[in-house]
């Protein structure tokens, strides 16, 4: 069990997200750092899709009621525990009533936290991922709170062996931590729309620099730059948006739709980030400023693979560790 | 038929059936989404149908763009075996005006009718669902009479209570879920929109008809307290 003693900025519990009810007006959710919370997962041994609970940039104060196999992934917010810095992209072993903090954020904006046996909250059309507007899914569909009791779910064999064997907390191993640049060039695929913009708009996409604005949150990232038209104001009929979807309403600003997007938008879309960059953008924090670099369709999809291939290969190197310290 | 396909990012497809939003085109959304539904290709993973578009969500790596479009194009080959799909129509009762619909005089007003007379046009329209998005269940319904029709607010309201009818532009729509909004709110259905607890999470889904049936404060209390029933 984890007892949550302080809350954090919005400390959630996320996993891959809710797919197959989009078409109900259901938003898909889901961690913003897919990336990094797969890695999470990975380390502690867990599936991938496993529940995680994901901090962001003023994190939580957590006891831990148990020993328990944790890992901590993505953004570098200074975690401690017992006021002692551990690592990130690491398995760690915690006892029975040690606590974790955190302190200033290094670098990126949010930090995954799996734990073996993944954070077991019940399942909501498939998924155990917060959708705050609604108040569904996650732990009773809200932010964690202090007082909360988040529990873990069952550990399988390997796991018990590898806790029964630690008596140190940190393995001295580590993957090679994903880099979050302080001002990163986000890979775009030309979106639905972009036709419609006109010849200055397409060219300062590429080329002019957007600063991330603080009306910023998990459905969107609000950029402000020097401002994106189209060549003739048009309505269009609403559609389907996705994670990485880059709009822009008639006030110029592009608007990039995350995680908790709606399903449906009818501005134009001028954009559409290649989704190996996606985690880039989710670590980014306000103030801070992006550029955009134009990337094909087929190179956004072979970077894809290649970047599944890599988590593959850590899968097994993790599980290559693993037999080594049973 | 004009049919084209485009990328919507690195992992999703648009089939757009032109750009207009008429009968043709809600019959080939309606008949491409009973396709899918019916025979799902092992690399997608979900699909949204909206007014002249399905765009189908797919995992890259199992399929890149090109053969994923393929597919689909030979998939839309099957279209003209596909019987009309038939639509459900789905009632709707209103509470109309007083607190349950604060802006009804205003529609009325701005359209020099009565109150009255909008509640009768209202309730005179057959409705088709187009798309669900924005919220949970919340339905785009085409097919209001412009006779009713009636501009956004100025200043949108920072909380419309879920299940609050409302109208904008030539829109009509329910709030399935409190939200702020803009809409001018006509009145309330004790009908609940949004179902996370069902298999299926909204009681709309696109394709559907829709009519809306004006109910008393009396029958809409009695109907709050039995919200599922979807007959009275």
């Amino acid at each position: 069990m984890l007892k949550i003693l302080k809350s954090g900025l919005q400390t959630t519990v996320q996993d891959l997200g809710r797919t197959g009810f989009q078409k109900y007006g259901v938003i898909a959710s889901g961690v913003m750092d897919p990336f990094a919370h797969r890695l999470a997962n990975l380390l502690v041994g867990n599936k991938e899709q496993a529940a995680t609970i994901e901090i962001t940039l003023v994190g939580p104060v957590i006891k831990f009621t148990e020993d328990a196999i944790i890992a901590l992934c993505g953004g570098d917010l200074s975690p401690r525990i017992d006021d002692k810095a551990v690592g990130m992209w690491r398995m760690l072993v915690v006892g029975k009533g040690s606590t974790l903090t955190f302190g200033e954020p290094r670098m990126g904006a949010r930090c995954y936290l799996s734990i073996a046996g993944g954070v077991d909250i019940p399942e909501v059309m498939g998924s155990r991922s917060t959708y705050l507007r609604a108040g569904i899914g996650g732990f009773q569909g809200r932010a964690l709170e202090k007082g909360d009791e988040v529990p873990a779910g069952q550990i399988n064999k390997q796991q018990k062996k590898i806790m029964q064997k630690s008596t140190e907390n940190e393995f001295d191993w580590l993957l090679p931590p994903a880099r979050y640049f302080e001002e990163p060039v986000i890979r775009m695929m030309p979106g639905r729309q972009f036709d419609l913009f006109d010849d200055n708009s397409r060219q300062r996409i590429f080329n002019e620099p957007f600063t991330v604005s603080p009306n910023s949150d998990r459905m969107g990232y609000r950029l402000e730059g020097t401002g994106l038209f189209l060549k003739t104001p048009k309505e269009l009929i609403s559609e389907a948006v996705s994670f990485g979807s880059v709009q822009v309403p008639a006030d110029g600003n592009p608007i990039v739709l995350l995680a908790d997007r709606q399903t449906t938008g009818g501005y134009p879309k001028i954009g559409q980030v290649a989704s190996v960059d996606l985690p880039l953008i989710s670590q980014l924090k306000q103030g801070q400023q992006l550029r955009f670099k134009e990337i094909s369709l087929e190179d956004a999809q072979q970077r894809l693979i290649e970047q599944e291939q890599a988590i593959r290969q850590m899968k097994a190197a993790i599980q290559l560790k693993w037999e080594e310290w049973i | 038929m004009n049919i084209s396909f485009s990328p919507l990012g690195d992992q999703a497809i648009v089939i757009e059936f032109g750009n207009e939003i008429n009968e043709q085109t809600e019959q080939q959304v309606r008949k491409v989404s009973a396709l899918l539904e019916s025979r799902p290709l092992e690399w997608m993973i979900e699909f949204i149908p909206a007014f002249t578009t399905v765009s189908i969500f797919y995992n890259p790596i199992l399929a890149p763009y090109d053969l994923v479009k393929t597919q689909l194009a030979h998939l839309l080959t099957q279209l003209g075996e596909v019987p009309s799909v038939h639509s459900r129509t789905i009632e709707i009762p209103v509470c109309y005006g007083d607190e349950f619909g604060p802006d009804l005089e205003f529609v009325a007003q701005y359209n020099q009718l009565t109150p009255r007379e909008v509640i009768d046009i209202h309730t005179a329209g057959t409705y088709s669902v187009h798309m669900i998005g924005f919220a949970p269940g919340f339905p785009f319904i085409g097919g209001m009479s412009e006779k009713i029709a009636a501009p956004r607010r100025e200043s949108p309201r920072l909380r419309i209570p879920e299940r609050t009818v409302g109208i904008a532009g030539m829109q009509t729509g329910v709030y399935p879920i409190e939200t702020p909004g803009g809409w001018q709110l006509i009145g309330r259905t004790p009908l609940r929109l949004f179902r996370p607890e069902n298999d299926i999470p909204s009681l709309l889904w696109a394709g559907d008809k829709v009519i809306f049936r004006e109910i008393s404060q009396q029958d809409y209390h009695a109907w709050e307290e039995d919200p599922d029933a979807e007959n009275p």
